[in-house]
């Protein structure tokens, strides 16, 4: 009954000679999709916060604690071999799937939050010191800002911001007017959560690149929407969550060239990130190993692993294009309801449509449309720079994925319809 | 829908489009302010007390419906209280829109505030309708220092 055969291995993100899925089949593989909510059928359009699950990755936890639950790298006895080798193949899924180089390159983390702060306590303390700049954007996520904010206090660097325009979009010659000897980083999300727009990365990397400065891509929303290829965008770290893209929350990964890993200290000390302790000194193992001290997230890795084969069996390009149909035809259904507009037209967008209607607060939109069924998140998106920069307090966001459908759009816009009644539109 | 309206009730967007006492009190003798920074919702509530009593009060501020109406309804609710009074009346708010969820509500009559007994069925909304009296309550607390000090 599944949408798709995720048995296969998976193939690198981007191939599309796939045909066209049956969306129907595969939105049907997601149990969580099939509830009603208030005695509404559920309309779940907050998949910039987090994914649901299909049924193979919840298959592939249960399988996993059926039959392959032990601690890696530790037993020497089958068990323990058995999940080793399941944990060590999701490795090798993830690369292929970002077109990372070597599967040791890909550190595991519990989400796109803690990698930036393992770079920001690794590289940054490292590498940045007092006068040095630390160059971010408007739209950054506030798990791209604050890192950086403690490091700033620690050594005495500095933050500089790429200003945008109301479009949402980055102003580029702002960006090359920013750029100097001092910028040590540049960190910038790949795709902004609040309002959809997707950053030229590739430019903004080769420029800091040619400032002399390293460059963190947080990946958090693009990942999940778009054929990623790291190698492609020429960062330095790219990070991002697996809970966005169909896996289990707490997974997530980081990903830096090994010669980059290897010039870094250890983050956290602990079992698994050793080589030999003694009281007087340790040496520390090997990339990855030397990131991921004590036992890891097991089940997260491999509901990331069945979460990638699940992902890349349809194939991230018809993710991509179904994706902007639908945010499409959700921007239409909000610029239908009278008094709404949307908040971040960028010419590049995925996946996010933020709005808000004339009079009426955003908190009351999503209370109205929860009781017609429909989670819409409200609020400023963990993004208030980017509330602050357009003058709002907060925004209501219609955020989609490829197993929403058309049907949905017209719910929306009826919801909305509804919330304009209330208000005596 | 009767549910919706248990929240959005006329009374309640009356006072969102038509806040009362939606003013600075230049001479406030207590004032402070109360954020719900995850909704972008900011407040400033001005009280002047003659002796024990609530001479005036105003709010301004940005927030949802039930934040707004919450606040407007509140000044003209407290208008001549004394401050034992108004916390007082806190306290009960505060057990009526706190109650378990689907309880209907039987403590003692709050009036026109009994217009509120809905917001216990939407849990996360308690913050928006307890914003304005909280920040009241800080304000008679803080007394002349918050008014000073901002
Ligand atoms: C752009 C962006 N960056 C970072 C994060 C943080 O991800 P997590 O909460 O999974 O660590 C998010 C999640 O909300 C995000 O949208």
């Amino acid at each position: 009954m599944s949408g798709v055969s995720a048995k296969k291995e998976a193939p690198a993100a981007g191939s599309s000679s796939r045909p066209e899925p049956d969306w129907a089949a595969v939105r049907a593989d997601f149990p969580a999709l099939r509830q009603s909510v208030r005695g509404k059928p559920l309309v779940y359009l907050d998949n910039a916060a987090t994914s649901q699950k299909p049924q193979v990755v919840i298959d592939a936890l249960r399988q996993y604690y059926e039959q392959h639950n032990a601690n890696i790298h530790r037993g020497v006895h089958w068990l323990s071999e058995q999940a080793t080798i399941a944990y060590e193949g999701v490795r090798k899924k993830v690369a292929r799937f970002i077109n990372a180089p070597d599967p040791r390159e890909c550190v595991f983390v519990r989400g796109a939050t803690e990698g930036i702060n393992l770079v920001a306590q690794t590289f940054g303390r490292k590498r940045i010191g007092k006068g040095d700049e630390i160059v971010l954007s408007t739209l950054e996520h506030h798990s791209n800002i604050v890192p950086w904010q403690l490091l700033c206090e620690e050594t005495g660097a500095k933050i500089r911001v790429i200003p945008m325009n109301d479009a949402g979009e980055l102003l580029m010659d702002e960006y090359a007017k920013l750029l100097s000897p001092k910028t040590k980083l540049v960190a910038v999300t790949h795709v902004s959560n609040a309002l959809g727009t997707i950053t030229p990365i590739k430019r903004i990397a080769s420029m800091a690149k040619a400032a002399g400065a390293t460059v963190l891509v947080d990946g958090a929303q693009a990942v999940p929407h778009q054929p990623v290829d790291v190698r492609d965008i020429g960062a330095d770290f790219y990070i991002f969550s697996g809970h966005k893209m169909c896996a289990p929350t707490g997974i997530g990964v980081a990903w830096a060239p090994l010669a980059l890993w290897n010039s870094l200290p250890p983050w956290q000390g602990g079992g698994d990130m050793i080589s030999t302790v003694s009281f007087e000194k340790s040496t520390w193992a090997e990339v990855p190993a030397k990131f991921e001290a004590g036992t890891p997230n097991i089940e997260g890795v491999v509901g990331l692993g069945a979460a990638i084969d699940y992902l890349s069996a349809i194939c991230m390009d018809r993710i991509a294009a179904r994706e902007k149909i639908l945010l499409q035809a959700m921007e239409a259904a909000i610029l239908r309801v009278s008094g709404a507009r949307l908040v971040g037209t960028a010419k590049e967008k995925a996946g996010v449509a933020s709005f808000v209607i004339e009079g009426i607060h955003p908190h009351d939109i999503g209370t109205i449309a929860d009781r017609e069924g429909l989670a819409l998140r409200t609020g400023h998106h963990c993004a208030q720079p980017v509330m602050t920069r357009l003058g709002l307090p907060a925004t209501a966001r219609a955020s989609v994925a490829f197993y929403n459908t058309l049907e949905e759009a017209a719910a929306l816009e009826a919801a909305l319809r509804k919330v304009v009644e209330v208000f005596g539109g | 829908m009767s549910d919706l309206t248990d929240l959005y009730g006329e009374v309640i967007l009356d006072h969102c489009k038509k806040p009362r006492n939606f003013r600075l009190i230049p001479d406030a003798t207590h004032k402070a302010s109360g954020a719900n920074p995850l909704c972008g919702d900011h407040i400033q509530v001005y009280l002047k007390l003659d002796g024990d009593k609530i001479a005036d009060i105003g709010f301004l501020g940005n927030g949802c419906a039930i934040s707004r109406a919450a606040a407007s309804i509140m000044t003209q609710e407290l208008i001549g209280k004394t401050k034992l009074e108004a916390e007082e009346l806190f306290r009960k708010y505060h057990a009526m829109v706190t109650r378990d969820m689907g309880k209907p509500y039987e403590g003692e009559d709050l009036g026109k505030l009994a217009i509120f007994a809905g917001v216990a069925e939407f849990p996360v909304r308690v913050k928006c309708a307890t914003l304005s009296w909280h920040a009241m309550e800080a304000a008679l607390k803080g007394g002349a220092t918050t008014v000073s000090t901002e």
